[in-house]
């Protein structure tokens, strides 16, 4: 995905090559290009198990699984796709990108953002090695629930320490992100005027650093309950079962967070472009994805409706997660402003956004069904949620991945992608998708449980339906193998330095394919004026002294 | 809300989109036999109106920005950036929304968490991977399990048998309970967290190990109403039904008068002097009954349960054998809630079965190794 290195003389000359280049990478952009791969090779792992499960289900009846296999397929799908795809693929982007969007030479602390990254093959390695101990991989859901994550195999050690690996990968990144935003903007770029993209990133990495040691705590306290003896999750020895999942949730659904906000950062640097227009509300974006950060540690009761609580603790749980739906509206409607009396254009990067857009908007609905917890109860663990948190995740989390690759791959590689082959693949994603997972939706209406190898005859269509969309869904996604590698080898011709004719960021200032190294001396201030002035966030009564970094 | 009416015009509305299907299948809530199964449908048609309204208004506004103003139609962009009254409406706005949306559910809420005034109270244990049922009040209880045939379930070979109208939704031994009384569910289990939950009774309520939670439906009308465990609970999680038969209060009388009968005379006797084959013979019955869907009805264990052919244990003391048996270890439970004769006869069976040799347990023994504890 980097071909800079060829294309710049000077001192670059003297940096690695060959694979030393890789395993002792301390440049942004390598380590971010080492982030997009792994995290794409992580997709279509966790992508290959979701077409296993979805074969198996295609009929009533096992035919390609046995129900123990069938378990460790979803589990790992889950991890995979949550720790391994979505959230380094958003490290890898704020790695490549903050830099330039901000006007900073590189990351703040370069040896341990290679440390960061390195830490998450190994731990990859450790679940799929878990596939081949006895006992087989994890077999409890995602969610790693005791009793019956206590009962498996040693796969659960394995995906035990593999949790710990990713989570101390996540706070070294997030801490790398946090300082690089707050002390390497470039003169006259102050915190209310930075990009969007930088803001979610930084409001992500304070929720991560806030909520991976939560999960490694539950994690290793699960790991001592299965060989030291203590009995924090079991009942007969006066623990209790139910602390874990207040302890996962009190990490998990943060984590959500964590996989939504970097989205609505990336769409909300896409849409301007396309739209030619500033950011409506820049401002009160700000206030949103702080206020949803915020919301976000008090909701998590809302995964335990059925659990079993107190009358006041279901209230408590459902007015708070109802409150939610304000930010993210606000959110919707200011993208949706951005693009009224725009001088749009529709270029892939623009199509998945609004695909984004709207999709997300739908899981936005079906939210805030589940958050009705009467209505909760009914759906809690069928195919409802399935759907739904597969539109925020697949349509939602991913969508924004493929619009920022599209948007940002000029920039990479130097080259145009195939516009034609590049929507398509956008529309072709869109159809599948929906076809898979809409009559998911039914399916939970319905009642069908989440997580079973085999269903009732009652659910046969809508399942085999949602079995052919996947798969159809799946091929379409090596086409985007396809247009990137197309793209790095050449793709449709050079592209320029600012190849969206309403991109005003600073990272279209520098030359496409970005040099190894940027803004070695930060970018001047009419540079930043100009970007700034072109995204419009000049505020009255915001000061306009140059150097603004420590008031961070 | 008119319930009524948006009942009806809620399937008109997906009527266009929806193909036609296999009898018997649902696209959206299974017909609601309780009250509170009708309002969380009712509130859920509600939720459903007030989304449409925002869905259309919303996309509208999108859409026609998409398809008006674009660059290919000459628009210009206008560099508008914020207005601080649309930005307050659009926040105030739907703020008020939900608090219409929270008042009906707050209501329904405290109707669902409210289980006093119960008539009788049915415990229900969740094992993987059956339930088991204690009607307290009146002393007898059951296990009901899964009755598709696995040759229904197993397409590996030759495509399955044709499978049966409730396939996988089906038990040998359904809960029964009388119509239009108010029914309390207490909840727990028995290895790890499963779910007793029943779509058309809207209820859900997860079942803990250690923990007792309650529930309770007041079922309206006559019929057999069908669920599923929905809580991951292993490799049998798709297999463990819920099936509760409502019935008149007259058949009630007459089930329950049946089941207490049966009951006093499937109980062992006390004084009855056993027989090594008498004894066997019922082990062998206890066997399939609690241990064979772990350790496998020919005794060769499967995944992490171990094999009890050629095991050590079940070859070697009689004292370990009991100990293990009755105090449980790790993922296997204890028996204790097992009789003295049934205890030595599985344990009778376990050791001079599948190859095994190994000396007769008796009731004596049990008795002798329970004091002990
Ligand atoms: C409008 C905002 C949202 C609301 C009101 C909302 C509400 C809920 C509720 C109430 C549940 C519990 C459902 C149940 O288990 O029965 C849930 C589950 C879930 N949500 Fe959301 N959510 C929102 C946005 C998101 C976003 C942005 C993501 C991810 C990027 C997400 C991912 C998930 C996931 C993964 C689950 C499944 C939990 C499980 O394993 O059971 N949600 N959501
Ligand atoms: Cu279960």
């Amino acid at each position: 995905m980097h071909q800079a290195a060829h294309t710049h003389g000077g001192h670059e000359a003297a940096y690695e090559s060959g694979w030393a280049r890789w395993l002792y990478a301390t440049n942004h952009k390598d380590i971010g290009t080492l982030y997009l791969w792994f995290a794409f090779a992580m997709f279509l792992t966790g992508g290959v198990m979701a077409l296993c499960i979805r074969a198996e289900l295609f009929q009533p009846g096992l035919q390609f699984w046995q129900p123990e296999f069938f378990n460790q397929l979803t589990t790992l799908h889950g991890i995979i796709m949550v720790f391994g795809a979505i959230m380094p693929a958003f490290t890898g982007l704020a790695n490549w990108m903050l830099p330039l969007m901000l006007g900073a030479p590189d990351m703040a602390f370069a040896r341990m953002n290679n440390w960061s990254f390195w830490l998450l093959p190994p731990a990859a390695a450790l679940l799929l090695i878990s596939l081949f101990v006895p006992g087989g991989a994890p077999a409890g859901g995602w969610t790693l629930y005791p009793p019956l994550s206590a009962q498996a195999g040693m796969g659960m050690d394995l995906a035990i320490f593999s949790i710990h690996l990713l989570g101390l990968s996540s706070i070294m990144g997030s801490i790398n992100i946090i300082t690089t935003i707050l002390n390497m903007r470039a003169p006259g770029m102050t915190m209310l005027k930075m990009p969007l993209f930088a803001w979610t990133s930084l409001v992500t990495a304070y929720l991560l650093i806030a909520v991976a040691p939560v999960l490694a705590g539950a994690v290793t306290m699960l790991l001592t309950d299965r060989h030291f003896g203590t009995h924090f999750f079991s009942a007969a020895g006066g623990g209790d079962p139910v602390l874990f999942q207040h302890i996962f949730w009190f990490f998990g659904h943060p984590e959500v967070y964590i996989m939504a906000l970097p989205a609505f950062g990336i769409v909300s640097q896409i849409i301007p472009t396309f739209a030619r227009k500033p950011l409506f509300g820049y401002v009160s974006m700000v206030y949103a994805t702080c206020s949803i950060a915020i919301l976000s540690f008090m909701v998590w009761g809302h995964h335990m409706f059925a659990v079993g609580m107190p009358a006041t603790a279901q209230l408590f749980f459902m007015f708070l997660t109802m409150l939610i739906a304000v930010p993210t509206g606000v959110k919707v409607f200011n993208w949706i402003a951005t693009m009224w009396q725009g001088s749009m254009t529709f270029e892939t990067p623009m199509l998945f956004a609004i695909g984004f857009v709207c999709l997300f908007t739908v899981g936005g609905f079906s939210g805030l069904v589940l958050s009705i917890a009467p209505v909760d109860t009914q759906m809690q663990d069928t195919y409802y949620v399935v759907a739904h948190f597969h539109y925020v995740l697949v349509a939602g989390a991913l969508f924004s991945l493929f619009a920022a690759v599209y948007y940002w791959l000029p920039k990479w590689t130097g080259y145009m992608y195939h516009e034609g082959r590049g929507k398509f693949h956008f529309w072709w994603s869109m159809v599948w998708f929906n076809v898979t997972f809409f009559p998911m939706h039914f399916l939970g209406l319905a009642g069908m449980p989440r997580r079973i190898p085999d269903y009732a005859l009652q659910f046969t269509s809508f399942n085999s339906i949602a079995s052919v969309g996947a798969f159809c869904f799946g091929l379409g996604q090596l086409l985007f193998l396809y247009n990137v590698i197309h793209t790095i080898r050449g793709g449709v011709g050079p592209a320029p330095a600012r190849p969206w004719e309403g991109g005003n960021t600073l990272e279209w200032e520098v030359p496409s394919p970005a040099p190894h190294h940027t803004w070695e001396s930060p970018p001047d201030l009419t540079t930043v004026r100009r970007g700034l002035i072109a995204q419009a966030v000049e505020h009255e009564g915001e000061s306009d002294e140059p150097k603004s970094e420590n008031r961070a | 809300m008119s319930q009524l009416s948006m009942r009806k015009m809620m399937p008109a509305l997906l009527l266009l989109c929806q193909p036609a299907w296999a009898e018997g299948e649902f696209w959206t809530f299974q017909p609601p036999a309780t009250h509170i199964a009708q309002q969380i449908e009712g509130l859920h048609s509600y939720l459903m109106v007030v989304i449409l309204a925002i869905f259309v208004l919303v996309f509208g506004v999108m859409f026609y920005a998409i398809l008006r103003h674009r660059k290919s139609l000459g628009h210009d962009a206008k560099p508008f950036h914020e207005n601080t009254t649309v930005e307050i409406l659009w926040t105030l706005i739907p703020a008020l929304i939900l608090l219409g949306m929270a008042w009906p559910a707050a209501s329904v809420v405290l109707a669902q968490k409210d289980t006093r005034g119960a008539t009788m109270t049915i415990k229900a244990t969740g094992f993987q991977w059956f339930w088991a049922y204690e009607y307290l009040d009146f002393g007898f209880g059951f296990k009901s399990k899964l009755a598709t045939p696995q040759a229904q379930i197993d397409n590996h070979h030759n495509g399955g048998e044709a499978k049966g109208e409730h396939y996988l939704l089906e038990v040998d031994q359904e809960l029964v309970v009388p119509v239009g009384q108010k029914i309390r569910i207490l909840t727990t289990a028995n290895d790890v967290i499963h779910s007793w939950g029943v779509p058309a009774l809207g209820v859900k309520q997860d079942a803990i190990p250690g923990f007792i939670r309650d529930t309770w439906f007041k079922a309206e009308k006559i019929g057999t109403y069908r669920g599923q465990c929905v809580e991951l609970c292993g490799k049998g999680h798709a297999f463990m039904p819920i099936v509760v038969k409502v019935v008149s209060d007259a058949d009630f009388k007459t089930w329950i008068a049946s089941q207490q009968a049966r009951a006093k005379a499937m109980q062992d006797d006390p004084n009855k002097a056993w027989s090594d084959n008498d004894l066997l013979a019922r082990g062998r019955q206890v066997y399939e009954a609690n241990c064979a869907t772990c350790h496998q009805a020919d005794g060769k264990g499967s995944g992490p349960f171990p094999a009890l052919a050629g095991s050590k244990i079940a070859n070697g003391s009689k004292a370990d054998h009991l100990h293990i048996v009755l105090n449980g270890k790790n993922a296997m439970p204890n028996w204790g809630s097992l009789s003295d004769v049934e205890i030595a006869a599985v344990l009778s069976y376990e050791r001079n079965s599948w190859g095994n040799k190994a000396e007769m347990v008796h009731p004596s023994d049990v008795k002798t190794a329970r004091g002990a504890k």
